[in-house]
């Protein structure tokens, strides 16, 4: 991996990444979303995986981003100038506060433990990777199990957007 | 001495960037001179006739004209998004065609040691770079709409956003379909593949075994483009310019240019997917190209020949065809393509 377009990449990612929760506009905000899609798109092409590469493009800045672009036009989102009441009260801010402290700690225990060994550098298993012949029989074989469940997840939030929107007659 | 970096093949590539980059611009002016001319015998006209011969230098005209125009920008636009619209369209409209390979290998004649491919980039994911970057471009047209902060500018913003989406499931079903036969996701394996004869006079050509998906593929592939009879972005009847009524001087033609390139890039990849890519009798094999430019011409001439015929459709027309015929359809085709791919080893 070129170590200057991955520090590139990834530099691009993180700090797209921040300035998405940092905009006042929402507009701005999916629109730096879609540049930190895109970093991700590029360190997954420096992994060799080209296809997950463009599967990242196609379904999280193509179709997804578009739905979100869609929604923010439809409901003509303002942007936050006005000043946020404080929502959270002094006991919702200190569960908050615990709560994140203990995400930050998880991961740099679940970091700690991922030794450089396991990243494998093997070329043939880089390889392997990029088919996508292997990927589709991958997903249809030893995981059609996850693949059918996700499915019927994303099915049952369908049906229930559907449910939800639908007016009373 | 010379740096290592600086070889012949390396030069080749990049003088090969730069010519199809500019034959794609050069292209989107011969296609305005070629829709203002067809639309003008249609109608029974001349068309342009003056600007260089037969009105050829008409769009380098029309070009400088707008460069010289003062740039607009409304006060309540938003001017970052406003500025960036119209460079989102051409990049992506330019980018797309990096993967499609027109002709086979050539050393120029024995001047390169190793064999240079017509094509700016061979990936092993091609087909899908394409569907890709395709759905980048709907960006740039979603944004002007928006940013332009016009009720007929967010109109036609909107419309093409849920149309790009509609229409873009059927071309990416199409696509699977000729990617099922061929085996491949190389837009060059797909070509290589269409190569032979049926008793010695029908091309192996995709078209025949997949007649369906062609016009499936097509009829997206106009949706997705823009172009009358689905033009509903830029309804003029309705939304005086759609998406680009802010816009002025060359930005709004940036937006022209980019429509016209991703109608090149639609035809070249439906000659690529379907019409047997640069492969034609007669020529010698590293003039293939003219085949290539031959047929992706026929179909841009087709695109064009649509529009002045066509009468636009309403808009719930287009969402109604759209997903209730031509998705069952496109899924259909997949069906049968898939179980006649497995019947037939």
């Amino acid at each position: 991996m070129n170590p200057v377009l991955f520090y590139l990449f990834a530099a691009v990612a993180v700090i797209a990444s921040l300035l998405v929760i940092g905009q006042r506009n929402p507009m701005h905000s999916v629109m730096l979303l879609i540049v930190s899609f895109g970093a991700l798109s590029g360190l997954y092409v420096l992994l060799d995986a080209p296809f997950t590469a463009v599967t990242q493009i196609i379904v999280y800045a193509g179709a997804i981003m578009v739905l979100f672009l869609f929604v923010v036009m439809l409901l003509n989102a303002h942007t936050e100038d006005e000043a946020v009441p404080q929502t959270l009260g002094p006991h919702g801010m200190k569960i908050a506060v615990v709560l994140s402290l203990a995400l930050a700690a998880e991961v740099v225990w679940a970091l700690s433990r991922v030794g450089a060994a396991s990243f494998s550098t093997d070329s043939a298993a880089a390889g392997a990777i990029s088919s996508v012949a292997r990927i589709g029989t991958g997903i249809f074989t030893t995981h059609a199990f996850a693949f059918e469940v996700t499915s019927v997840l994303i099915l049952v939030a369908m049906v229930g957007a559907v449910v939800i929107a639908r007016k009373e007659h | 001495m010379m740096p290592a970096f600086i070889n012949p093949t390396i030069v080749a590539h990049l003088v090969l960037i730069f010519a199809v980059m500019n034959m794609l611009v050069l292209s989107s002016a011969f296609m305005v001179w070629m829709e203002r001319k067809v639309c003008a015998y249609i109608q029974d006209r001349v068309g342009p006739n003056r600007v260089g011969f037969e009105g050829l230098l008409q769009p380098f005209a029309d070009v400088f004209k707008l460069l010289l125009k003062e740039e607009l920008i409304p006060k309540s636009a938003d001017k970052l998004l406003f500025t960036l619209a119209p460079i989102i369209s051409v990049a992506a409209a330019l980018t797309a065609f990096s993967v499609v390979p027109f002709g086979t290998e050539t050393t120029l004649f024995g001047l390169l040691r190793e064999p240079l491919r017509l094509e700016v980039t061979d990936v092993n994911v091609a087909v899908l770079v394409i569907f890709a970057i395709t759905s980048m471009g709907v960006y740039g047209i979603v944004l002007a709409g928006w940013s332009s902060n016009s009720k007929y500018s967010l109109l036609g913003g909107l419309r093409s956003s849920a149309q790009m989406i509609s229409y873009e499931i059927s071309y990416g079903l199409a696509l699977a379909a000729v990617v099922m036969m061929a085996g491949s996701l190389s837009l060059r394996e797909i070509v290589l593949n269409q190569s032979g004869y049926w008793w010695h006079i029908i091309p192996r050509w995709y078209l025949f075994l997949q007649p369906l998906g062609f016009l499936i593929f097509f009829t997206a592939g106009v949706a997705e483009t823009n172009r009358a009879p689905f033009d509903f972005p830029e309804a003029e009847q309705e939304l005086v310019a759609g998406y680009h009524t802010e816009y002025s001087s060359m930005s709004f033609g940036l937006f022209f240019l980019a429509e016209y390139v991703n109608m090149v890039t639609v035809s070249a990849v439906a000659t690529s997917l379907y019409l047997g890519g640069w492969l034609g009798p007669f020529l010698p094999d590293w003039l293939g190209w003219m085949w290539f430019l031959l047929k992706t011409l026929a179909l841009l001439f087709f695109y064009v020949w649509m529009r002045w015929t066509l009468p636009r459709y309403r808009y719930d027309q287009l969402m109604e065809f759209g997903w209730k015929y031509l998705l069952p359809v496109a899924i259909l085709n997949l069906i049968a393509t898939a179980a006649l791919v497995i019947w037939l080893g």
